[in-house]
């Protein structure tokens, strides 16, 4: 793993790059505020990151954003999506975050479970 | 309370990030002469004035409309003011703010650092627009990353891209 390989991977990503930029099909954002870091929102994170990463989904976006006022329901997900109302996850841990992506951000089922 | 140093670091980073930060530069160190170890986070964010700074190491304080400086703060004071450690915070309004907390490595009640490997992952990954400047030096480790150089390298290609996304896991599995 050293610098010579970013080139290669430029290489390789560079013909996407420009499609991705212009249309994230769908952002997934999460709340990363003190009281969702306590409950566990880095590791839902690196989840959704990792999901993204493997299944390389270009389109895809994932995020952060502050604190979410309902730390009950932390850690918290959001699923933006272009022309559909927006999906709150609640009390999400890795293992539904796996099920949320493969279930609404590659088949587009929102799972209902776990909305808020 | 974080259970742990990663998960704070994660909490005050936030802070840099909802400050504007284009840079942030992150380092966890220990003297392997002494037992002291120190968490240093500077960012070129929004800055605060001496008031704003002062209350924001307050825990019962919080800017709430819209609250943009969680607890993060007075938690890892907390943490290092109970562990025989220090804790500094220097703040510019238009500058940015640097935050420096010392631990005695030693202490009983010092929490484990915890995965500094994913809280590094997560914060490049997730702000692929930010500059990170990561240093970890700890038991003969030294680590050393500069995240505006693989953007030059990349030229164009977003560091959240999945196929960096890939490189950026293997290489901290492997370098760090």
């Amino acid at each position: 793993m050293n610098l010579e390989e970013l080139k290669k991977i430029r290489e390789k990503a560079q013909k996407d790059v420009e499609l991705r930029q212009k249309q994230a099909r769908i952002r997934i954002v999460v709340g990363m505020g003190t009281s969702g870091i306590a409950a566990g929102a880095r590791d839902v994170l690196k989840t959704f990151v990792e999901e993204v990463g493997k299944r390389n989904l270009t389109d895809v976006i994932v995020t952060q954003t502050g604190e979410k006022g309902l730390a009950s329901q932390e850690p918290m997900v959001e699923i933006f999506e272009e022309s559909k109302p927006v999906v709150v996850y609640g009390n999400i841990d890795p293992e539904k975050a796996r099920r949320v992506v493969v279930e609404h951000v590659v088949n587009g089922q929102p799972v209902s479970e776990f909305a808020i | 309370m974080m259970e742990d140093i990663s998960s704070h670091i994660m909490d005050i980073v936030m802070n840099s990030v909802t400050a504007g930060a284009k840079h942030i530069s992150i380092a966890v160190e220990k003297d392997p002469g002494t037992s002291v170890m120190s968490l240093t986070i500077s960012d070129d964010g929004s800055g605060m004035d001496a008031e704003m700074a002062r209350k924001v190491q307050d825990p019962f304080f919080s800017t709430k409309t819209g609250r943009k400086v969680g607890l993060g703060v007075p938690l890892l004071k907390g943490t290092a003011e109970t562990t025989g450690g220090s804790f500094t915070l220097t703040s510019a309004k238009g500058v940015g703010t640097k935050i420096m907390a010392t631990f005695d490595s030693r202490h009983p009640d010092l929490p484990p650092l915890g995965n500094i490997r994913d809280t590094f992952f997560v914060l490049i990954a997730s702000h692929p627009e930010i500059d990170f400047n990561l240093r970890y030096s700890v038991d003969g480790k030294d680590f050393l990353l500069d995240i505006a150089e693989w953007r030059k390298e990349l030229d164009g290609v977003p560091l959240n891209h999945p196929e960096v996304i890939g490189f950026l896991s293997n290489y901290l599995d492997e370098h760090l």
